[in-house]
């Protein structure tokens, strides 16, 4: 049993670039340092229309708070299907958050943008808290935040 | 069973409650400060509401009705953002809103101890204990006071017993609230059960999409009222699939930016509802009053986790600990004990090795142990307290069960000796039960039940010479329980009466004692020679020299007055009293304070009604002597004759005349006609009844057979009020201090 699992897996690891072409991205949010317990964040893809395309990555456990990353929660229909497996602990005060993630080439250049939400207890909600281009150009150009976040930049 | 869990789940949760109970007081005086500070307009829509904050903040982002009802406004103005408080009414700034950083750290300790998910858990596990300490506190305190209805009646015990009881009492309600709050709600934290947030609203597929209208006109903002109103979020400017998120009391639901149409509108659970609720419940948020209780009992916690931890090491430290128990079987004599606070274990181990001494072969036992193995031995000794209202203590709670079913040893006999307080109107029932529950059974008693108040040591060892008697050799019982350290003190003043009498008395006036000359200058500076603080009516322990065992004497002054002051009757052959009579000006005692606060007059402007006989004037001289506010108080005394011990009679006159004493009545015995003090109280029924309908309390000092007689009497005189001196007692409207 064990054996046929571990070759399924090896199997998919090898078959999968050749269906989706996809490059590790590193998502670096600097958050400020504000008065209150660790923030939720939610970094996803949107058009240029802000219309949601996909998650990149959700800081915070608690899926009860979800629905104050507003923008994000409307947009993902909070189907644990778009965030399973790319969730991880909400971001203290001050603290950096760093992931990376896979992203497929086709979202690159093609008028996607970035967005992030954040929100945080007993504080307020900052839909698209960070926006920035999806484009090879704007990669390792940090920009700032509205809400929680002092600043954002991806690497690829 | 109760009691170890009890102390237990105390013990262990000790520090954590500590911590939690006082970080939880802090927190409760939020939100009445926070309701302080607003006034919350009528009928005002939510539509007008976001009217008024859109004029003045045109980059509003979030509107926030706090559960006290501030208004809070989230905003962006180019870069900035900020976050002010608003007035309802006009939608202007009042001030930049920021939670005080004491209550949000105080908030994370309260909660998380700044431990994130395992400090939540230990809270929760806290919480958790506390509801079983709260619960089983509660048990164990209607079983100390014998029932409901008993719960507001004085209570007994050591010091750290009273308060531990006394603040259990007053917090015990808003404690039991918090904790199963609490506990609710990390539950509900850790997912254990749901608190109904998961419920939200459909995200609608689509919006209209037209032209945004100003938030002032939107249909469904007109139609809710900003009393329902929690939460409203702005869509973000120039997104025209966006939409308004607005959350109220009795659910959640977006609005349309165009049309203003409510969308997808889901009520909350009564899950969610509960949560609330129970939320609320425990914050004291918008319940500010209820915050304030929950604060105070909050404060209790340390004080009965101080107090609790005091009883449970005395407790531990009097643990029985009998050293050479022989095997029932072989025993000469069986001692069984019934002990609640084993005090009682002290006197049953002095028992045993006084028996021992004399050769016995001895087994001591708790008294639920009796069975069939105890019927060997020829001696069965029997030392039970009373407990409750008149109720077994712990360890004897099936004897009287299994009394019935053990046949009785015909060769044996039996003797029990009863501990307990007649402050309470069931004194020693216990005991008593116990000694008609073995004769009844055909057990042969060799000795008379006798009974013990207050742990007195003396009537311990005046019991143990008759139990010398019966087994044929003597039997010295000498043991005090541990008493505090004792002061030193120095007779400034006697003033004796009677003294051609056979039974002279003596008013005695003690100082602290002066430091002797060769003390170091340190020493004198260190050392108190004050005097130790006590009121009227605690009581003296005083050692004679050579006797280990105190005698006690009513206090006829308190530590104000400046003076130690005792009233001693010398007892032929007495040794304590002999030698207190001896006593000269100047010479020194050592003696330490028993605080005795059920023999008080109660606060208040109600009649006090002092009945006493000869030195029980002592204590009722210090309350008259006290009596400065002119409160009404009425003296009965009993004495032998005017001439030789009319006791305290100048001052008396002078309080009559200064209306600290309304009356005084005396019974003279040893004059033509003489009468005794029930006599008084019978002559005066009238204006006994009149005092006692208005309220009045009694309190009675003296010797044991002047209090029977004063009941007797009094039980006549009240009996046409359908009252008795029980019902008195029950309330703390009769109280005795005799000897
Ligand atoms: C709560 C309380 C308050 C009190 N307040 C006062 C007070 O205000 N004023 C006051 O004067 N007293 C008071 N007493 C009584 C006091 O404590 C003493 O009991 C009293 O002074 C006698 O003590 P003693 O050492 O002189 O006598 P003990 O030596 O103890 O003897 C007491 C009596 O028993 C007899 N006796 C002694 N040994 C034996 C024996 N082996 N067998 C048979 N009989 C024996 C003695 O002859 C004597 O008559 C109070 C007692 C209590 C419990
Ligand atoms: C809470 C409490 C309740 C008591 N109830 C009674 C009672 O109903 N009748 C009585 O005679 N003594 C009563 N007493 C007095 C005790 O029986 C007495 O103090 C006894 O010596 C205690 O012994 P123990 O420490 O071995 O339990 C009570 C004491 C306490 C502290």
């Amino acid at each position: 049993m064990k054996n046929i699992t571990a070759c399924a897996c090896l199997a998919g690891a090898l078959a999968l670039p050749g269906f989706v072409q996809a490059r590790p991205v590193t998502l670096t949010a600097q958050l400020k340092n504000y008065a209150g317990n660790g923030a939720y964040l939610a970094v996803y893809v949107t058009d240029a229309a802000g219309k949601y395309k996909k998650t990149l990555w959700v800081a915070g456990k608690k899926t009860k708070y979800y629905k104050h990353l507003s923008d994000w929660a409307r947009g993902s229909g909070l189907n644990a299907g778009e965030f399973d497996g790319i969730s991880g602990a909400s971001v203290g005060s001050g603290k950096t958050l760093k992931v990376t993630v896979e992203l497929a080439d086709t979202l690159i250049d093609a008028g996607y943008e970035i967005r992030v939400d954040s929100a945080a207890e007993d504080g307020r909600d900052n839909p698209a808290d960070v926006r920035t281009p999806l484009s090879k150009q704007g990669a390792g150009k940090p920009v700032g935040g509205r809400g929680y976040v002092k600043s954002f930049i991806y690497d690829m | 069973m109760l009691r170890q869990i009890h102390s237990l789940a105390g013990l262990i949760s000790a520090l954590l409650v500590m911590l939690i109970g006082l970080t939880g007081a802090v927190l409760s005086i939020n939100p009445a400060l926070e309701r302080l500070a607003i006034s919350v307009p009528a009928g005002v829509s939510v539509a007008e509401l976001a009217g008024r904050v859109v004029r003045h903040y045109p980059g509003a982002e979030q509107i926030q009705r706090t559960a006290s009802g501030t208004i809070i406004v989230y905003y962006s103005a180019g870069d900035v953002s900020g976050v002010d408080r608003v007035d309802p009414s006009s939608g202007m700034a009042i001030a930049p809103y920021a939670p005080p950083a004491y209550a949000r750290w105080f908030k994370e300790l309260h909660r998380s101890l700044f431990l994130d998910t395992p400090g939540s858990a230990a809270v929760g596990i806290t919480a958790l204990l506390m509801l079983l300490v709260s619960s089983s506190g509660l048990f164990l305190l209607l079983k100390r006071v014998g029932g409901w209805r008993q719960l507001a009646r004085p209570l007994h015990g050591n010091r750290s017993q009273r308060w531990h009881a006394a603040v259990a009492r007053f917090a015990v309600a808003g404690l039991l609230l918090s904790a199963v709050t609490g506990s609710y709600m990390s539950a509900a934290t850790f997912s254990f059960i749901s608190d109904g947030s998961q419920d939200e609203p459909d995200i609608p597929a689509t919006t209209s999409g037209g032209t945004p209208l100003p938030a002032a006109r939107l249909p469904a903002l007109l139609a809710t009222s900003l009393a329902d109103l929690r939460e409203l979020s702005f869509p973000l400017a120039g997104d025209s699939s966006a939409v308004y998120t607005l959350r109220i009391r009795q659910g959640d639901a977006y609005v349309d930016q165009s049309s203003g149409a409510l969308l997808a509108f889901r009520a909350h659970s009564n899950v969610r509802e509960s949560f609330e609720l129970i939320y609320q419940l425990h914050t004291g948020e918008g319940l500010w009053w209820l915050g304030l209780i929950l604060g105070l009992s909050a404060l209790g916690a340390p004080w009965l986790a101080v107090t609790g931890i005091a009883v449970w090491w005395q407790r531990q430290r009097a643990k029985p600990r009998i050293a050479n128990n022989s095997a029932p079987a072989s025993a000469d004599c069986v001692i069984l004990v019934g002990s609640e606070n084993n005090s009682t274990w002290g006197f049953a181990r002095a028992l045993h090795d006084a028996l021992r001494q004399a050769g016995q072969r001895v087994h001591t036992a708790p008294m639920n142990q009796f069975s069939s193995r105890h019927n060997a031995a020829r001696q069965l000794f029997i030392l039970t307290a009373t407990y409750g209202d008149g109720d077994a203590p712990a360890c004897a709670t099936h004897f009287l069960t299994n009394v019935a079913g053990i046949a009785p040893n015909q060769a044996a006999s039996y003797a029990v000796l009863g501990f307990g307080d007649r402050q309470f109107p069931t004194f020693c029932q216990f005991a008593q039960e116990v000694d008609a529950a073995m004769a009844a059974r055909g057990w042969r008693r060799s000795l008379e039940l006798a009974l013990i108040d207050r742990q007195s040591p003396q009537e311990f060892a005046r019991w143990g010479s008759q139990v010398g008697a019966l087994l044929g050799h003597e039997l010295v019982l000498d043991y005090a329980p541990a008493h505090p350290h004792t002061h030193a003190l120095q007779l400034r003043e006697r003033i004796a009466y009677g003294e051609e009498e056979h039974d002279p008395t003596v008013v005695l006036r003690f100082i602290a004692a002066p430091l002797p000359a060769s003390a170091g200058w340190l020493k004198s500076r260190l050392a108190r020679h004050r005097l130790p603080r006590f009121e009227a009516g605690d009581l003296a322990g005083v050692m004679a020299p050579g006797s280990s065992m105190p005698r006690f004497y009513s206090l006829a002054s308190g530590s104000g007055d400046g003076v130690l002051e005792i009233c001693v009757r010398k007892q032929p052959g007495g040794v304590c009293s002999s030698y207190l009579y001896h006593l000269l000006p100047g010479d020194r005692i050592e003696a330490f304070i028993q605080p005795n606060p059920q023999f008080r007059p109660a606060l208040g402007k109600a009649p006090v009604i002092l009945i006493g006989a000869g030195t029980g004037i002592g204590p009722l001289a210090g309350f008259i002597r006290n009596n400065t506010g002119q409160h009404p108080m009425y003296l009965y005394w009993g004495g032998r004759h005017p001439d030789s011990d009319f006791l305290y009679e100048p001052e008396l006159r002078n309080y009559l005349a200064d209306r600290r004493l309304t009356q005084l009545h005396t019974a003279f015995s040893r004059v033509t006609n003489g009468v005794h003090v029930q006599t008084r109280l019978m002559e005066d029924a009238d204006n006994m009844r009149r005092l006692i309908a208005d309220d009045g309390q009694v309190l009675v000092c003296g010797s044991r057979a002047m209090a029977a007689s004063v009941r007797q009497a009094m039980d006549q005189i009240l009996a046409p009020l359908k009252l008795d001196v029980a019902a008195l007692r029950e309330k703390g409207r009769y109280r005795e201090d005799v000897f």
